[in-house]
């Protein structure tokens, strides 16, 4: 049973969990709903978790799942235009790097996007990441490196334009000649 | 969501490795610093991180699953921590304690549910800091004992009778609680006061006028002593 203060938790992992709730839902106050209400589910399960958990992604799965929740509450309630969520510019803010790699993230495919929260913003193995999203190892790793790809205009700043757009930081996938593969596994 | 996960493993079953371990390890290092800059560029402010940890703090609370809230407060003693649960004030520390060790006592002793939640603490932040200045002479707030128990808790809650600007000695305070042998026992008593300055074990003394020992150390008796006397005094 877990005895550590609650609050040295959430200094160690907050910021985690939050880039993986940005990633996932956008730059949005979604996002902040669902950084809220994973530590509030965690905060209530925290005493019962075995001292050999793992704590990060014990909270990156609990992130996935709120995050899910605050999908499909989109879409319950996308009727009216008020409270569709707010969409990005894919051209980006000009001289804001990190507005403009989130909004890269968020044209991301659904895969990408994913793998690149809970990869390369978490910190998680591919093995388990694949056991989160779904789908094999394999998969996830080229559905990562596919979107490093897609963002390395964004990433290395050099490579940007003011106010231009980035072609790679935006379109979805590039398809490359040996990823023929990848037709029949999407 | 079930559905996507679904089709992708399906339909990525079989697919063999060749061509893919070429492509997925072109080079671990770039690797790396690509990851650390997306890192870099995807951190939060202080700020932003601040405004959702209050904002869990008051969720919890409102909830009721805020076991213990803590904050910080400066005194000219130092900052103290303060801890409450929902009965009430459950420990004061001060920072020769190492509040962070005061904490995982807590969470070890009390519950792992503990929140900085400073909402909960204004009462006893305020009355502390009045108390330093000297405005105020009698603490009015709700006191948990939780981290003490019998004959500790009988003296402490002795203590709090103790006026401001008063001492007592270890032996009065024996004799007072009915048990005149346990002179020994008052002073541990004293000495692991989960409440120190709001239940002032710093009004004990030694029968002979010695200071005897203070969970704050010396220094910080002595000043509560002569902030007591000469606001009387004044």
């Amino acid at each position: 049973m877990m005895k550590t203060p609650f609050d040295v938790i959430v200094a160690q992992h907050a910021a985690t969990v939050w880039r993986v709730c940005r990633a996932v839902l956008g730059v949005h106050t979604d996002a902040d709903d669902a950084w809220s209400e994973t530590f509030l589910s965690a905060l209530q399960a925290w005493p019962n978790l075995p001292e050999d958990a793992n704590v990060e992604a014990w909270l990156v799965t609990i992130a996935r799942r709120k995050a899910i929740d605050v999908i499909r509450f989109r879409k319950r309630h996308a009727i009216t235009v008020d409270e569709l969520p707010e969409r990005h510019s894919p051209h980006g803010i000009p001289g804001r790097v990190d507005l403009d790699l989130w909004a890269a993230i968020a044209a991301l495919p659904e895969k990408q996007r994913n793998v690149v929260a809970y990869h390369h913003l978490a910190g998680i193995p591919y093995t388990q990441v694949a056991e989160i999203i779904g789908g094999t190892v394999e998969a996830a790793r080229r559905a990562g490196s596919d979107a490093i790809r897609s963002l390395r205009g964004t990433i290395q700043p050099g490579a940007i334009q003011p106010g231009a757009i980035q072609p790679g930081a935006i379109q979805p996938r590039v398809i490359q000649p040996e990823d023929d593969s990848k037709g029949s596994a999407l | 969501m079930n559905d996507s996960i679904l089709n992708d493993s399906i339909l990525n079953h079989g697919i063999s490795n060749h061509g893919i371990s070429n492509h997925s390890t072109p080079s671990q290092d770039s690797g790396e610093t690509e990851r650390n800059t997306l890192l870099r560029l995807t951190a939060p402010t202080a700020a932003e991180i601040g405004a959702l940890r209050n904002r869990l703090a008051l969720a919890a609370d409102r909830e009721g699953i805020l076991d213990v809230a803590y904050t910080t407060v400066d005194t000219p003693v130092g900052p103290l921590l303060l801890a409450a649960t929902e009965r009430g004030l459950v420990r004061v520390a001060f920072e020769r304690e190492g509040h962070d060790q005061v904490l995982q006592q807590l969470a070890a002793k009390v519950s792992p549910r503990i929140v900085r939640a400073p909402q909960r603490l204004d009462a006893a932040a305020r009355q502390i800091t009045e108390y330093f200045a000297g405005s105020r002479t009698k603490f009015d707030l709700g006191l948990d004992f939780a981290l003490s128990g019998g004959f500790r808790e009988q003296v402490q809650r002795h203590l709090t009778q103790i006026g401001y600007g008063h001492t007592e000695s270890y032996r009065d305070v024996a004799r007072i609680v009915g048990n005149p042998r346990a002179v020994r026992a008052v002073g541990t008593a004293c000495a692991t006061n989960p409440l120190p300055v709001v239940v002032p074990c710093h009004r004990v003394l030694r029968a002979d006028g010695g200071l005897g020992g203070y969970i704050g150390g010396l220094a910080a008796k002595t000043s509560l002593l002569a902030l007591e006397s000469a606001t009387v005094a004044g």
